[in-house]
């Protein structure tokens, strides 16, 4: 049970949130076959520091970014 | 159980070889064992940066079954059951291969409806399927309780008689030793660093044990695959998370089939020695660390009591997750990659066991005929660009 | 009898009577049941799995391989860990649990609690680290596996300052309990150490288990060593047992494990077994140490036509012996250090594992890092529990004072010598006995060098090959030995080999535990709209739809589902008849933006929608996919009614967040839920307007797709006339106060009730699609037939661009169909799959165009029909259907069976019939039919009631000035009195459930992962307790506030009062 520091509540229990996946996608519909499968379907997999979004579902309901290390887990707030 | 007195050798690195395989998994040994048997293709090295089949190979729930929804994926897992109905014969091995019988519990009237469109799609398909009301789940499988008055009742379940477990490690270990007697070179300890790709051809792959020169290189290697494709240059539609499971001690029998419920994440077997093996639902965040978190567990049991209320004072001995590399589309990907010569087979997610020999055998031919299998096609990577997914997530399909 | 005639820590004068294998023996208070079947006599108490040898009782503690019994209803436990009871039954056991169906008579339940500094393990080292930092003021939790604090202490008869050892822990232990900050929870085994030093702890308490989810700032290890055994011929007869364990029994609990006893030890710890064996009046035949000149090595044993040890070889010499007490050195206990990620090293002076390298906010104290020594150990659990204090931020105040509190007693244990590096003895072929690495799997030293023999190198394929390590000990008896054996086989050295991962559990956790009340009904919540006390009284049948509970249908006398459905929609075709529609998800939408807010996520234009009007709209996810659809209302110039299918209510909602917070974060829009703050009923039907008037008399002509604000039952709320059916319907909305009343009004004027089973058919004679049924996922508005709905000249909207992606662009895509079978009494079978043309014979391998996603018979068509999606048909076609009921001709038509041209959308002229006064609503508050237990479950611990019918309303935007802040820019404003612009009424959102007294602490510590002390919680929080979402204040000292949704309110009550009913009968300490 990772605990994640919610910029609004503070540390609360991961269950508190929902996953986001990957940070700082821009969404740009106009764009080739390519791109488009890109942004729908491809995110970095990073074996490491990872900027990933959380969403706060039973707190404060919102979305923020963390700075996480995917193997030790290590949370720090993102630069 | 008595194992052969030898298994295989531990050799050092050649400078080249017609195909180097990256992952001595389950479906790396596979893949060389069906290039040696099937394609006469010896000169062959499985690089394993740990143990031989010590990731997901060693952490999974030991399923097997082939009643897939969409006609693709119920072609591609029946060729792999098919497989495994001769498999330990052809290996000479005892793989403990057991069809007892797979349920997938239906807990609500979706479930209902997608199991029956499942069963149906299954027969049709030539893959043995057969819709349970919750009485003859009850006489399958006498220790699920079905009353309805259950949180989640039990509605209905499919079963799929020529489903079952395989013990994991013997299988493995099968396969790495017809490999290693076929002359291929099972290399432990040895961790690729990157690849050496000239006008997008890929030609050699860098080790902790020095540079290996490659004709063709092939990726089997799960989880740590998007790592890898990474050193290549390459970006994958693949996401690792952890995926736990548990063992408990030692019980007198209590379960002879295997019992899956979607819906509220449990899976479950009782291995010969006596042991129920049980899966949990994937960890939400993406993750190389083996180890998830605690409350997945705990939700896992709460459900499985619902469903199995014997299993109360059953003790939980052991807890551990493998990295299971997940698709969009929760389907895998075999075939080609923008670099030429560098092959994947990935994106097996949490169903990759079942898959092990059919997966092995439709790759070792796309790896010696450089053309996708054509069990393998419909799983290329360009399906993400048009769109013509595979989408085993819909509820119809259950991925362990 | 072997038991003493005086000594240990138990209770000679009472006997505690218990059975083994049926025999009636008894033991004493203070008792494990081995050293009660010590004492006994009973030296064979199992035999072992594989190989069937008769094994006997080898230590005294949790690593227990070999006498593992079932124990009352307890599958399988180490009989070492059992503290003896009166009655209690145990079995000996063939090394595997035996399950029985037995209902489980213990209470387990979970507790949370957050800390400064966690110290686990109560020895030595554990006692200090938890004086030093309580001392030092911090906020302390001692997790402690034993009844009695002292850790080895309890075993050993060391001398501390010139008094026995316990003198001290005593102390410490009274100190420690004086401490108000500080936690003691003895009986409790960490058995698990996670991420964010989060640790899981399992309490024994009275009649039941507790699970403790344990946060820590910093965590002291202290967790001990275990003595680790060797492997020699015969080392698994009964009467060989762990040298330490030799010395429990005899000083803890008062019996002579043997009569004459062989002491085989290369560490200086055997000879205190051999002092306190030969002062307990056991004859010492041998002492074997291969540290001395000519030491003496054990070579094998012999024994008995039973298996019982009767002797020891020492090389070519024999020894009767009937207990062989064996130290072949000791293992720190990293389980929990290896489990938090740390990493250990080999140290080759201890030959054994210790902790290296930390990777979260932990460290080891004393044995547990390879301080065996006892004073040792308390210096460094001393300076462990300062430390650990400071970094929480605790500056202990120096001087005298806590100098004298922190002295270290003086011991009086020599110095030891360092431990021979001894894996194995006695293996020059000269025995043919087996000599055990791995007791409870039976696993050899000739296992284990089969298995080097195969070409294995890792000892992770050793460990898998033998099974060695996966015992009911997971290896902590048996993984330094394989260790050490299969370096010895591999020529390499125990460092180079490295031990095999720890994984949790550090001992086995029941099932049961690990769900604790999370059963039954309590398992997953149970949502339930404010008309569900009727529903279930009118003898609905009910279905699950996410986690609500949603009537099927209304059976009336003996009708079967098929004969209420034809009844219920002959109803809703012909007269009137009503749904409890409460369970759609409704979204508040607010803003200037809100329109083209909804352009962006709808694919069909909501900025142009008259206020006052409302359309039926569809979304897409980003890939195309119809993700969600429903009616959306604009109720003001900026202000939407968003309503969603019942199962994607809060993904819709989520799915909103996510696009305005990272995408348009320019838009000024807001969303509040009031899914539960209105209760709905719609009314339908051509004579549905008789009953709406009735109901609403102050209600003006609502043409089709427009709503009103209106009075209903005098309550005010709005009337939505819109239909799913074809039929004259209303949707009529009041808070969940009156939902109830306004269900029992509309029933009353004569309306039939009806199901989502019947509102089913109703939509598919309609050609509706519902998704989820007819969608999967791979479906797009297209797909369905819905080009109509997606705007062409719209900009964008999400899933547009994916609507030109080659596979969604291509022909021959599944399309939404109906189907007619040509016998119009076959049964049109959901999920039969179709293919082309007639089927004669087995249809398999042929090729599948699609399935049939809906089938109904309908009462207004008098036949059966369906919808399917399926590719390369057009209307006329014949295809077949092949399901469980074989295979079934049917022709493909256009899916609208009913009403094509909308001429029933009106219904009938209205007559004006008086239909009586039918009354104002009374309300009805969502907890209300629990007062009654409230009061009944009253105790002075701990008070429950409902604070019902409060005014409520939410705030998104600009700061109110007050109320409770839930985020960022949103408040929850409770109380009468003037609202802002833009504030949303959510009174029927959520009640009030209040918990007050002494206990409430404890009871919401059960549920709540927050930290509830009363220094750090002083306010209110968004969180979770159990299952539900709640918002949590804190309103007095010892008064808690619960605001949850109305529909989560029955299961949080019920969960409230299991939690008072497992209070223990005394009020307990409270948490720190």
């Amino acid at each position: 049970m990772l605990s994640i520091d919610c910029p609004h509540c503070g540390p609360r229990d991961e269950n508190e949130f929902r996953y986001g996946g990957q940070a700082g996608i821009a969404y740009r519909p106009e764009t080739g076959d390519e791109e488009w499968a890109a942004y729908l379907f491809t995110r970095d997999n990073p074996r490491g520091w990872f900027h990933e979004r959380w969403f706060h579902t039973h707190g404060c309901r919102t979305w923020f970014t963390v700075h996480r290390h995917t193997v030790t887990h290590e949370i720090r707030k993102a630069p | 159980m008595t194992h052969p007195d030898f298994l295989w050798h531990t050799p050092d690195p050649k400078p080249a070889y017609d195909v180097v395989i990256v992952g001595g998994g389950g479906h790396g040994l596979a893949t060389a064992y069906y290039l040696a048997k099937n394609h006469g293709i010896t000169n062959v090295a499985v690089l394993e940066k740990g143990w031989l089949a010590g990731g997901n190979m060693a952490r999974n729930t030991t399923i097997i079954r082939s009643n897939y929804l969409w006609d693709e994926s119920a072609a591609l897992y029946e060729h792999s059951l098919r497989l495994w109905e001769g498999l330990g014969d052809d290996l000479d091995y005892d793989l403990r291969f057991s069809q007892r019988g797979v349920l997938n519990l239906a807990h609500n009237q979706h479930d209902v409806r997608e199991g029956r469109r499942r069963v149906n799609a299954n027969r049709l398909n030539g893959v043995d399927a057969e819709w349970l009301d919750p009485d003859e789940v009850k006489r399958f499988c006498p220790i699920v309780n079905v009353s309805d008055r259950a949180r989640h009742p039990v509605l209905g379940a499919t079963l799929q008689r020529r489903g079952g477990i395989a013990k994991h490690d013997h299988v493995a270990w099968a396969l790495a030793r017809k490999a290693d007697a076929y002359g291929v070179d099972l290399l432990q300890n040895t961790e690729v660093t990157g690849f050496e790709i000239t006008k997008g051809r890929g030609t050699a792959v860098r080790t902790s044990r020095g540079r290996v020169a490659a004709g063709t290189i092939a990726l089997a290697a799960a989880g740590h695959t998007s790592v890898l494709a990474a050193k290549a240059g390459i970006r994958l539609p693949l996401q690792s998370h952890p995926l736990q499971a548990l063992v408990s001690e030692l019980l007198e029998p209590v379960l002879d089939c295997v019992v899956m419920s979607n819906a509220v994440h449990v899976y479950v077997s009782q291995a010969d020695k006596g042991e129920l093996v049980m899966g949990a639902g994937v960890d939400a965040y993406n993750s190389y660390g083996q180890r998830g978190a605690f409350h997945v567990v705990e939700a896992q049991m709460a459900a499985a009591l619902e469903l199995f209320p014997i299993f109360a004072r059953a003790r939980v001995l052991r807890t551990w997750a493998g990295i299971v590399d997940v698709t969009p589309d929760a389907s895998p990907i075999i075939g080609r990659t923008p670099v030429e010569n560098l092959f994947i087979n990935a994106g097996w997610g949490t169903g990759g066991f079942k898959a092990t020999p059919g997966s092995g055998w439709v790759y070792a031919h796309t790896l010696a005929h450089g053309t996708p299998h054509p069990l393998a096609e419909p799983f290329a990577l360009d399906r993400f660009r048009t769109g013509a997914l595979i989408d085993e997530h819909g509820a119809a399909a259950v991925a362990h | 009898m072997t038991r003493l005639p005086a000594g240990g820590l138990i209770d000679r004068a009472v006997r505690v009577p218990y059975t083994f294998d049926g025999r009636p023996l008894y033991g004493h208070p203070g008792d494990t049941l081995a050293s009660a079947l010590l004492a006994a006599g009973v030296r064979v108490v199992g035999h072992s799995v594989e190989l069937g040898r008769p094994r006997g009782i080898f230590s005294a503690g949790s690593e227990e391989p070999n006498a593992l019994v079932k124990a009352g209803p307890e599958p399988m436990v180490a009989a070492t860990t059992v503290e003896l009871y009166a009655g209690l039954q145990a079995w000996s056991l063939r090394g595997k649990g035996r399950l029985d169906d037995e209902p489980d008579p213990l209470r387990r339940d979970k507790g949370h609690l957050h800390c400064d500094v966690l110290v686990i393990g109560g020895g030595p080292a554990g006692l200090a680290a938890a004086l030093a930092a309580g001392e030092a003021g911090a906020r302390v939790v001692l997790v402690d596996e034993q009844p009695r604090l002292g850790g080895d202490l309890l075993n050993s008869r060391v001398l501390l300052d010139g008094a026995p050892g316990l003198g001290w822990a005593d102390a410490v232990g009274d100190r420690l309990a004086a401490l108000p900050e500080v936690r003691v929870l003895s009986r409790t085994t960490a058995t698990g150490y996670y991420d964010h030093n989060y640790v899981v702890a399992v309490e024994r308490r009275p009649g039941g288990e507790r699970l403790w989810h344990l946060r820590a700032r910093r965590v002291v290890l202290a967790t001990g060593a275990h003595e680790r055994s060797l492997a020699f011929p015969g080392n698994d007869r009964p009467g060989v047992m762990l040298a330490s364990a030799a010395r429990a029994y005899v000083n803890r609990y008062g019996v002579a494990p043997g009569r004459r006893a062989v002491v085989f030890t290369c560490a200086d710890s055997g000879y205190e077994a051999v002092r306190d064996l030969r002062d307990a009046g056991v004859e010492i035949a041998a002492v074997a140490d291969p540290r001395e000149p000519g030491g003496h090595l054990v070579t094998g044993t012999t024994s008995d036509a039973r298996g019982l040890l009767t002797g020891v070889h020492l090389g070519d010499r024999h020894v009767e012996a009937d207990l062989l007490a064996v130290c072949g050195g000791w293992n720190p206990a990293v389980h929990l250090f290896s489990q938090s990620q740390g990493r250990v090293r080999f140290d080759e002076e201890l030959q054994a594992f210790v902790p290296h390298l930390s990777a979260q906010a932990e460290r080891s104290a004393g044995a547990c890092r390879g301080w065996y020594g006892t004073s040792e150990a308390i210096a460094d659990g001393f300076a462990a529990g300062s430390e650990a204090a400071q970094l929480a931020g605790h500056l202990p105040e120096p001087g005298a004072a806590r100098r004298a509190v922190l002295r270290v007693p003086v011991c009086d244990e020599p110095a030891s010598r360092p431990p021979a590096v001894l894996w194995t003895a006695g293996l020059d072929g000269a025995s043919a006995e087996s000599a055990f690495a791995d007791l409870h799997r039976d696993v050899t030293v000739a296992d284990l060098a089969r298995a080097a023999g195969t070409g294995m190198r890792s000892v992770e394929h050793v460990k898998r090959y033998t099974t060695a390590g996966t015992g009911a000990d997971q290896g902590k008896t048996s993984g330094a030995v394989v260790v050490g054996v299969m370096a010895a086989l591999l020529g390499s050295a125990p460092g180079q080999v490295g031990s095999t991962t720890f994984r949790p559990p550090y001992t086995p956790v029941a099932f049961a535990t690990l769900a604790g009340r999370d059963r039954g009904a309590l398992s997953d919540p149970v949502r339930v709209t404010a008309m569900h006390g009727r529903h279930v009284a009118d003898g609905a049948v009910f279905e699950d739809v996410g986690q609500w509970k949603r009537p099927r249908y209304f059976p009336r006398g003996g009708e079967t589902m098929e004969q209420a459905v034809l009844r219920e929609c002959a109803a809703a075709r012909t007269d009137v008849a009503a749904m409890d529609a409460s369970t759609l998800g409704k979204i508040d939408i607010g803003g200037a933006d809100a329109g083209e807010f909804l352009d962006r996520i709808y694919t069909n234009l909501f900025s142009t929608l008259a206020v006052g009007s409302c359309r039926y709209g569809l979304m897409c996810t980003a890939d195309g996919m119809v993700f969600d659809d429903g009616v959306t209302t604009r109720l003001a110039g900026d202000r939407y009614l968003m309503t969603t299918t019942t199962g994607n209510a809060a993904a819709v909602l989520d799915w909103l967040e996510e696009w305005r917070q990272t995408e348009w974060p320019e838009l000024d829009v807001r969303f509040t839920s009031v899914t539960d703050h209105w209760a709905t009923v719609a009314v339908v039907g051509p004579r549905a307007r008789r009953v709406v008037r009735a109901l609403a008399p102050s209600l003006p002509g609502l043409p089709f797709m427009t709503y009103v604000e209106a009075d209903v039952l005098g309550v005010r709320g709005r009337v939505f006339r819109i239909s799913f059916s074809g039929e004259l319907a209303y949707e009529l909305n009041v808070p969940w106060w009156y939902g109830e009343a306004l269900w029992a009004a509309v029933l009353e004027l004569g309306a039939v009730p009806y199901g989502t089973e019947a509102m089913h058919v109703l939509r598919a004679e309609k050609g509706f699609a519902i998704v989820g049924q007819e969608t999967d996922g791979t479906v797009t508005p297209q797909d369905l037939g819905m080009s109509w709905i997606v705007a062409k000249r719209k900009p964008d909207f999400v899933g547009k661009r994916s609507h030109s992606r080659p596979d969604t662009t291509r022909p021959g895509r599944k399309r939404l169909v109906g189907l007619l079978p040509e016998d119009p009494a076959a049964v049109v079978e959901e999920g039969a799959q179709l293919v082309a043309g007639p089927v004669d014979g087995s249809p398999a391998s042929v090729p599948m165009l699609g399935h049939v996603t809906s089938g109904y018979t309908s009462a207004a068509l008098g036949r059966t029909f369906g919808l399917a999606m399926v590719r390369d048909v057009s209307a006329g076609d014949r295809v077949t259907a092949v399901g469980g009921g074989g295979a079934v001709p049917m022709t493909v038509v256009e899916p609208v069976f009913y009403d094509p041209g909308n001429a029933r959308r009106d219904g009938d002229p209205v007559e004006e019939v008086d239909t009586g006064d039918v009354g104002v609503a009374r309300a009805q508050s969502p907890a209300g039919a629990f007062a009654g237990r409230f009061e009944e479950a009253d105790s002075p611990g701990v008070r429950l009631r409902e604070v019902p019918f409060l005014t409520m309303w939410e705030v998104r935007g600009e700061d109110p000035g007050q109320g409770l802040r839930l985020g960022p820019d949103w408040w929850l404003v409770v109380g009468e009195g003037a609202h802002g612009r833009g504030w949303v009424e959510v009174s029927g959102q959520r009640t009030v459930l209040e918990v007050s007294g002494p206990q409430a602490r404890e009871i919401l510590l059960t549920g709540c992962p927050i930290d509830l002390h009363p220094a750090v919680f002083t306010g209110h929080a968004a969180t979770l307790l159990a299952k539900a979402p709640v918002i949590l204040e804190r309103t007095g000292d010892d008064v808690y506030r619960i605001y949850v949704r109305s529909s989560f309110a029955a299961y949080l009550a019920e969960w409230l009062l299991d939690a008072v009913d497992g209070l223990p009968p005394k009020s307990g300490h409270s948490a720190p």
